[in-house]
């Protein structure tokens, strides 16, 4: 155990923050740091500019136009792009499509869509959700029937994020109605622009439309677009799980939100003096960061088990855990710090070209969507209660 | 950055394991015997340089071995001699102060006791009324310490005085090495609440020579604070070792006793509830180890915030693994017979040792 930053790591984290300091549009990160609603160009540009910087794929192996980076690597590159106020590479093509493809897919597949992922031509959306299976994934029922040289794909999708901005959906579709429910699975690739797709927005408590209902009606979709073999989808899904899973922490937004509650609660008043004074504000302030330093160190922890080579478990598990309830803490105090000010209801302001007059004169309303939207953070990706199962489960045994 | 042990680390922590495994009784007070083994050990001199016979080993080394005696409630005083009195003659004694007494130290024939902390004073290191007047060419100290931890078989108190300023100034303190035997010392030693020992000290009159002063006069907080800073990740690296034996307790529990028909870790709610508690602890691990990682820290503040962050997060950790720890043994958990308990209080007085949540909570956002 040596517990020293390497020189490496510290060569290797100012380079990125300088790069970013230098390249990130600054557009885009007025935007970003100001909770404001960011758009598909925006995401697309960012993308673009890192991958000029051959950094679009910070998870992949090199031969495929990744970077090569260690997991610690990893999530430093995250925490400085996000503390630096760059939005995040939508995971869609990058975490998960991607190394499917990588892993499962034909070469004739790899070549088609990685070279497109890294560019953001392809715009990829995850169908795996579906109104009647959620936590219980492998109850999916959505139906793929050969015809042909076709699949026939009838079903509904739900809480597809960025489905309104694809152009692309890896589904999760059932290919076989006999035996355990997770061995009639499989993984096929859709192209959004098929007769049949349909995107429904879901209004959410933000009043944001990121996620959608996706309604498939008889939709064509070629064999060559099935991922791996036929009735082998689950075990694509568990890779997926497995994959790159301390990127679950969400180290970057947990730093992110931190910085911007420290610089808020110094900026904005209570009785004359700076809120962070207040000391009943202050103890809340430390002992999230403190939660913050904690969750840092055990995602290094887990990094580094990562980079030798073993697989984690349970620790993810803590990882989701501890990452979603932080955010959700920060985004609380976010939102306390504005106070008042938070409660007008003017998501037209979440526009970075509002002109009009917010009530506290600096857009402070934006903390409490930021604050609902992240409600979703311990739901989604497995909820938390979820997780504790697979804690417990690793504790005690899979039959206690 | 690297967390896994090194082959010399895991010799260490199982020679540990190994030594503590035949101890079959917790071990109530001071046990000469057991003083003597880990002497021969070497793990008395962890914390003291080569040049006077000791390991000069690294923070981390001192994790390992805490996390083990945590594990095993361990009970000696060790972390009063061998880290903080180590750390604090090592960084501030005179030539003639560490060649006399690390040594000794490392031997296993010396103990020191860290006589700060005053009645009314709480967890504040500055808040000293005990006096230090210079008579000619001694000092004489008067007032009382209070919870001196194993300060009943310590040979030698290292006794934080003012010798300026007041009350609850940081400057003006100054500290000395007082023998426990020296006329108008009077140690009163009762047990703890863990089964340890700690002294109640009231000092009347006491006259030590001038080369009893250690460090500099008047500057003395900066070093106690950092000898303390010492002090505090060994016991969140104790109490890390301590909570994992909770967990494999209780989960054991879970797993054989059988209620309903059934075994109750099948029920759900408390599935959950070992969850928290494994949460709890890997967090107080990640904090342990930056404890570990940070003490060394150049920058007074960065290492006063990671050690204020770890010890805030143990203590918060430990009430609650510890509490639910007993919660899952029902019944059975309130039993002095179990185990549990014993960890429990362990984890109680951690917390309650050189400033609890509340306490650094409070420092962190000093620095903030």
């Amino acid at each position: 155990m040596d517990l020293r930053e390497s020189p490496e790591t510290q060569t290797f984290r100012a380079e990125v923050a300088g790069f970013v300091a230098a390249r990130l549009p600054p557009d885009i990160r007025a935007k970003v740091l100001g909770f404001l609603r960011i758009e598909r160009q925006d995401y697309v540009r960012w993308q673009r500019i890192l991958n000029e910087r051959g950094w679009g794929a910070p998870s992949w192996p090199r031969e495929q136009g990744g970077t090569g980076w260690n997991a610690r690597q990893r999530s430093l590159f995250e925490e400085e792009c996000f503390v630096a106020g760059a939005p995040r590479q939508m995971p869609f093509g990058l975490s998960m499509v991607g190394p499917v493809l990588q892993a499962f897919g034909s070469e004739h597949q790899q070549k088609r869509f990685l070279p497109r992922i890294l560019t953001m031509e392809d715009w990829w959306c995850q169908g795996y959700s579906e109104p009647g299976a959620g936590s219980d994934l492998a109850s999916l029922t959505t139906r793929a029937e050969r015809q042909d040289d076709v699949y026939i794909v009838n079903g509904q999708k739900t809480w597809t994020s960025f489905a309104h901005w694809a152009n692309w959906i890896f589904c999760l579709v059932r290919t076989r109605a006999s035996g355990k429910p997770q061995e009639g699975i499989s993984f096929l690739l859709i192209d959004m622009t098929s007769p049949g797709v349909r995107v429904k927005p879901i209004r959410t408590l933000d009043e944001g439309a990121d996620v959608n209902e996706v309604f498939l009606d008889d939709v064509a979709v070629p064999m060559a677009n099935l991922v791996g073999e036929e009735n082998r989808g689950w075990t694509i899904a568990k890779f997926l799980l497995g994959h790159e899973r301390t990127t679950i922490a969400g180290i970057g937004t947990c730093k992110r939100l931190l910085v911007r509650l420290k610089e808020l609660a110094r900026s904005e008043p209570k009785r004359g003096r700076p809120l962070i004074e207040d000391p009943r504000f202050r103890d809340r302030i430390v002992k999230v960061e403190i939660d913050v330093r904690a969750h840092e160190w055990s995602l290094m922890r887990a990094s580094s088990l990562e980079q030798a080579g073993k697989s984690i478990g349970a620790e993810a598990s803590i990882l989701k855990i501890r990452g979603s309830e932080i955010q959700q803490e920060l985004s609380q105090l976010l939102m306390e710090c504005a106070g008042p000010y938070a409660i007008p209801h003017l998501p037209e302001a979440l526009n970075a070209e509002f002109a009009g007059e917010t009530a506290d004169g600096h857009g402070l309303n934006a903390l409490a969507a930021q604050y609902l939207d992240l409600r979703k953070v311990s739901i989604y990706g497995g909820t938390n209660e979820v997780q504790k199962n697979l804690i417990a489960r690793a504790l005690l045994g899979s039959q206690p | 950055m690297n967390f896994s042990y090194s082959e010399e680390q895991q010799m260490l922590a199982e020679t540990v394991m190994r030594w503590l495994a035949a101890e079959t009784v917790v071990q109530r007070g001071f046990s000469p015997e057991r003083w003597g083994e880990l002497a021969e050990l070497g793990l008395l001199g962890l914390n003291v340089d080569e040049d006077h016979g000791g390991l000069g080993a690294t923070p981390v080394e001192t994790l390992i071995v805490m996390q083990e005696f945590g594990r095993a409630l361990f009970g000696q005083p060790f972390v009063s001699t061998a880290v903080v009195g180590a750390a604090l003659l090592g960084n501030i004694g005179s030539a003639a102060q560490r060649d006399d007494m690390l040594p000794r130290i490392v031997n296993g024939s010396l103990r020191v006791a860290l006589a700060t902390l005053e009645p009314g004073a709480r967890f504040d290191l500055a808040d000293i009324s005990t006096t230090a007047v210079r008579q000619g060419q001694s000092y004489v100290l008067n007032g009382r310490k209070a919870v001196v931890l194993h300060g009943d078989s310590a040979h030698v108190l290292i006794v934080c005085a003012r010798t300026s300023g007041g009350q609850r100034d940081q400057d003006g303190l100054t500290l000395f090495l007082v023998d426990a035997t020296a006329a108008g010392v009077t140690v009163r030693g009762s047990p703890t609440l863990d089964g340890q020992r700690a002294a109640e000290i009231s000092l009347a009159d006491v006259q030590v020579p001038l080369d009893s002063v250690l460090g500099e006069i008047g500057s003395g907080y900066v070093p106690l604070e950092w000898a303390v800073d010492r002090g505090i990740a060994a016991l969140c690296a104790e109490a890390v070792g301590a909570m994992e034996k909770l967990m494999e307790l209780t989960a054991e529990h879970l797993r054989t006793r059988k209620q309903f028909g059934q075994p109750i870790g099948r029920f759900q709610a408390l599935q959950h509830r070992l969850a928290d508690m494994q949460i709890a602890v890997e967090q107080a691990r990640s904090m342990a180890l930056q404890a570990a990682a940070l003490i060394e820290h150049p920058q007074r503040n960065e290492r006063r915030k990671a050690l204020s962050a770890a010890k805030a997060m143990i203590g918060r950790s430990g009430h609650f693994v510890g509490q639910q720890a007993v919660q899952l043994h029902g019944g059975m958990g309130m039993t002095a017979e179990l185990a549990v308990g014993n960890y429990f209080k362990r984890l109680t007085c951690i917390d309650m040792t050189w400033g609890n949540t509340d306490h650094h909570v409070e420092l962190y956002g000093d620095l903030l």
